[in-house]
């Protein structure tokens, strides 16, 4: 589903992955985790072509991502639900827009009640018409995570989806993304709260991906 | 032949879509509030100056026909001899005139045809038998035109005091120089589209740097360009429709204000529309419009190239 291959990754001089490597096979369900500032918010974007490698290539879908244009970029990101760390909305469009939008561009209706379901499933049943920036961080990233599956993508990259929420909605959070996975889809969750890689254990067979001196492990033993 | 038909048709289709609107697609842009009207003003600015040059360039296209058209038509050939040989060389040039390929027609003006022409500058009282008045024949040109230069060369010999007057040596400049302005205003027609697409892609880019949040995020839910850029376009296109409507509407209403053409068409009354050219002004806003789409479309697509 997502195929790394030498993949290297800086800023100005600064590396930050070296000659990474790694498969997630679909259906597969990763934490991705190291200490603030390792790459983890880079490495999920060189898996939907906000950034490119600096050398090596990223293939999702089996595509080479190197390769598309901006329109079959755009096709691709259809398939993907992302949660970014920043959420980034449309801050002059109520919520509920906001969660319909990867509906929208891609020239379908939102169902009403489906809509409704999904915000109530976040918590946020009684802010549909609420505009983004009147939410509370905590908000705003359940609706960022209501957005990234509201088209039931195959492949769902979450960047800190409970960096703000309280344990018990990390939970609930994570119970969606572990329902989502045992649904077939792909799941990649970048964190650094190990409890809730803890708590994922008994609901998911999840893999552990570390970032650490630039290179990727693969921690199972974390668990 | 097919494929070409069914891209039309896709093309038409999207031109009907900008028009009636995708409202949910231009919702995802959030209102740009004043700004907005600055376009249309300007747009509208645009289009009074438009109408004036194209007025200009009408009217001065008119002048240039009538001049060319009525004048080039006649010349005269005018005597100036003895009187005892005015009659002489008077039926020499009739001679030559009528020999002449290319002439219509010529005819001798009579004492009385050459009194009231002169009568405007030197008054009604005219001693006409005591002032050695030229003779003066008219002629009338066929639509092939006459060898000019040869005819001088035959007259000269034929008649040494006659001198052909076909009318360029005046005509001419006057024509060009109506032709001069003509082309200065269809320039300034050009120069008036260029300023009007710069001044929109200029606005398209501020929109669209004041925006980067907005594509951002619209790219990562996996929106199109095209989808991005149409509700720039769309608002664009119909700012400097609107401004331009107005604009053309206002400086249509002041070329119709102006006082009416004198009889001659006298240069500056003659300043404004005839007939059919009243329409003219409509296209002002189609092209606008079309300004508007294209430079809104163009800056569009090259911004959002930026973000991946
Ligand atoms: N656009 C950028 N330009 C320059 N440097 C950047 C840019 N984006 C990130 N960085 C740097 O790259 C490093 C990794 O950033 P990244 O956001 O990937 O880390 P992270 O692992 O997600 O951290 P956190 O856990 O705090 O979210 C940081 O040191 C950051 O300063
Ligand atoms: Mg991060």
């Amino acid at each position: 589903m997502i195929e790394f291959q030498g993949v290297t990754l800086g800023y100005a001089g600064r590396e930050l992955l070296s000659d990474v490597t790694m498969k997630l096979p679909a259906g597969s369900f990763h934490f991705l985790t190291g200490p603030s500032g390792s790459g983890k918010t880079s490495l999920i974007k060189l898996c939907y072509g906000e950034m490119t490698p600096g050398a090596g290539r990223v293939e999702v879908f089996g595509q080479d991502l190197g390769q598309l244009g901006r329109n079959a970029t755009a096709q691709m990101r259809r398939r993907i639900g992302i949660v970014h760390q920043d959420c980034q909305f449309l801050d002059h469009l109520p919520l509920a827009e906001n969660v319909a939008l990867p509906l929208h561009v891609a020239g379908h209706e939102a169902d009403d009640t489906s809509l409704e379901e999904l915000l109530a499933w976040v918590g946020l049943s009684g802010q549909a018409g609420a505009l983004p920036p009147a939410l509370s961080g905590g908000e705003r990233q359940r609706a960022a995570l209501a957005r990234a599956v509201i088209t039931s993508p195959d492949l769902i990259l979450a960047d800190e989806p409970t960096g703000n929420v309280d344990w018990e909605m990390s939970l609930k959070l994570l119970r969606l993304l572990t329902e989502l996975n045992r649904m077939g889809k792909t799941v990649l969750v970048a964190t650094h709260d190990m409890n809730l890689i803890r708590a994922a254990k008994p609901q998911v067979q999840a893999r552990v991906l570390r970032i650490q001196g630039q290179k990727l492990q693969l921690a199972g033993a974390d668990l | 032949m097919k494929h070409r038909l069914a891209r039309l048709r896709l093309r038409i289709n999207h031109g009907l879509a900008l028009l009636t609107g995708n409202p949910r697609a231009d919702r995802v842009v959030p209102p740009s509030g004043h700004t907005a009207m600055l376009t249309s003003l300007t747009a509208g600015a645009m289009a009074f100056l438009a109408v004036f040059a194209l007025a200009l360039s009408l009217a001065t296209g008119r002048l240039a026909e009538r001049w060319s058209g009525a004048l080039a038509k006649s010349a005269t050939v005018r005597i100036s001899a003895p009187a005892e040989q005015i009659d002489r060389q008077t039926s020499k040039v009739l001679e030559v005139l009528e020999t002449t390929p290319g002439i219509e027609f010529a005819r001798a003006l009579t004492e009385d045809e050459i009194r009231a022409l002169l009568e405007p500058w030197l008054g009604p009282d005219l001693p006409v038998d005591s002032l050695p008045l030229p003779q003066l024949v008219e002629i009338t040109e066929a639509d092939q035109g006459f060898d000019a230069d040869g005819l001088r060369l035959r007259l000269q010999a034929e008649a040494p005091g006659a001198v052909l007057d076909d009318h360029v040596r005046w005509r001419m400049p006057l024509i060009s120089s109506a032709n001069r302005i003509r082309s200065l205003g269809l320039f300034s027609l050009i120069l008036i589209g260029g300023a009007t697409a710069a001044m929109i892609t200029l606005a398209t880019q501020a929109a669209l740097a004041a925006n980067g949040q907005v594509i951002r995020t619209l790219r990562l839910v996996g929106a199109e360009d095209s989808y991005i850029a149409r509700a720039f376009v769309r608002r664009f296109t119909l700012r400097a429709l609107i401004g331009a409507l107005v604009g053309a509407a206002f400086g249509t209403l002041a070329v119709a204000l102006m006082p009416a053409a004198a009889e001659e068409g006298a240069f500056l009354t003659g300043l404004g529309f005839s007939g059919s050219q009243w329409a003219w002004p409509l296209a002002i806003p189609v092209m606008a419009a079309i300004v508007a789409f294209v430079a809104t479309r163009m800056a569009a697509f090259r911004t959002l190239r930026t973000v991946r």
